[in-house]
């Protein structure tokens, strides 16, 4: 097509909305994975009733222990990304005033920054 | 033909003496069933109450006048027959545009929307001696947004829409989505560039609404998922 060749010319995909979205289809084929498995793994191969502290200190602390926590601290992440992104998207359309539409979205940030660290030095710093 | 007889719900609104709008019923008597949901509202108007006010004009599903929320769903009065909605029919204005009057529309922020995009052709180069010419598979790749009547029944049946009226909105993206997959045009860039914005197509939650509400029946949120595709690969060629 004759005018394809154009577009090279022009800065116009990206940017953070983009990949905001983009992030979105990703992480919500990432989660369906690593949250079914996590339910699969704790909920039927474990079964609830076992799921103990000892359950998780050992797992962590376990030969494992460094997959775990990674795949641990993943789920928290994309979970967290994901959904305060969506909050974000909720803030977007339904506050329209710019000083509590900034005021919304800085203070999801914070909450967002924060959870994830406590999450992460939690899981980190754990020795049993 | 079998004749009818209906009771037809309207959500009136008069600003000169309305504060809120208010809902009038009708009893419209021997109507023939393939009537059109715009006859009926003619014979209300015409016969019964002159003071019904509503846009229409050529009452075939082309021009897009009459799009109004005929049992909840977003529908061209004149598309929408009486066997398919009867015995009790409620019409409403389209949701989302401030209402004039009745069941008519301020479209003003729906049409500035539209001339956002940028829909018009957009070609620098000078024009051959006779058409510009382009190959039927190129034509077909944007032929489905070419059917757009622009009647905002799409735009006005989205809940992002709803929620924030500066989302530029299905029926601009379909629009422009026009333009950006015409293999004629050379606005492609500005045009993506216009809607790569929080209030353009990233404002699109995928709720579908605008799929059902389309008339003539436009994959709207596939045209908007592939406006999106091209602003993430920067490429229209898929």
């Amino acid at each position: 097509m004759s005018n394809r060749t154009e577009l090279s010319k022009f800065k116009f995909q990206g940017g953070f909305e983009t990949w905001a979205w983009f992030f979105m289809r990703i992480s919500g084929v990432v989660l369906l994975l690593i949250a079914v498995f996590h339910l699969l793994l704790m909920h039927v191969y474990i079964q609830v009733e076992n799921i103990t502290y000892d359950v998780v200190a050992n797992r962590w602390t376990g030969a494992w222990g460094p997959f775990w926590r990674t795949y641990d601290v993943a789920l928290l992440i994309f979970a967290l990304t994901h959904g305060f992104n969506g909050l974000r998207w909720v803030v977007d359309d339904y506050i329209h005033r710019a000083g509590w539409n900034v005021f919304f979205k800085a203070l999801l940030l914070v909450i967002y920054l924060t959870v994830i660290a406590m999450g992460a030095y939690t899981v980190f710093s754990f020795t049993g | 033909m079998a004749k009818v007889n209906v009771t037809v719900k309207i959500l009136r609104f008069n600003p000169d003496v309305d504060e809120q709008p208010h809902w009038q019923t009708y009893e419209v008597k021997d109507i023939e069933e393939t009537a059109q949901v715009l006859d009926v509202l003619h014979r209300i108007k015409w016969y019964q109450d002159g003071t019904l006010t509503l846009r229409s004009s050529c009452a075939h599903g082309v021009c897009g006048s009459d799009a109004m929320v005929i049992n909840g769903h977003n529908r061209l009065a004149c598309k929408t027959l009486v066997r398919d909605v009867m015995p009790t029919i409620t019409v409403e204005p389209i949701r989302g545009l401030p209402v004039i009057k009745d069941l008519v529309v301020d479209m003003e922020p729906f049409f500035s929307h539209y001339k956002a995009v940028e829909p018009w052709f957009i070609n620098p180069d000078p024009p051959p001696t006779r058409e510009r010419l382009q190959s039927p598979e190129d034509r077909a790749r944007f032929d489905d947004t070419t059917k757009c009547i622009l009647c905002a029944a799409c735009t006005t049946s989205c809940p992002s829409f709803w929620a924030n009226g500066q989302y530029v909105g299905p029926a601009a993206i379909v629009q422009a989505h026009r333009w950006i997959f015409d293999s004629r045009d050379k606005g492609t860039a500005e045009r993506l560039q216009i809607l790569n914005d929080r209030f353009g197509v990233w404002a699109c939650r995928t709720a579908f609404n605008c799929v059902e509400a389309c008339p003539r029946e436009i994959d709207i949120t596939k045209a908007i998922g592939e406006v999106k595709k091209a602003l993430t690969f920067g490429t229209v060629d898929f």
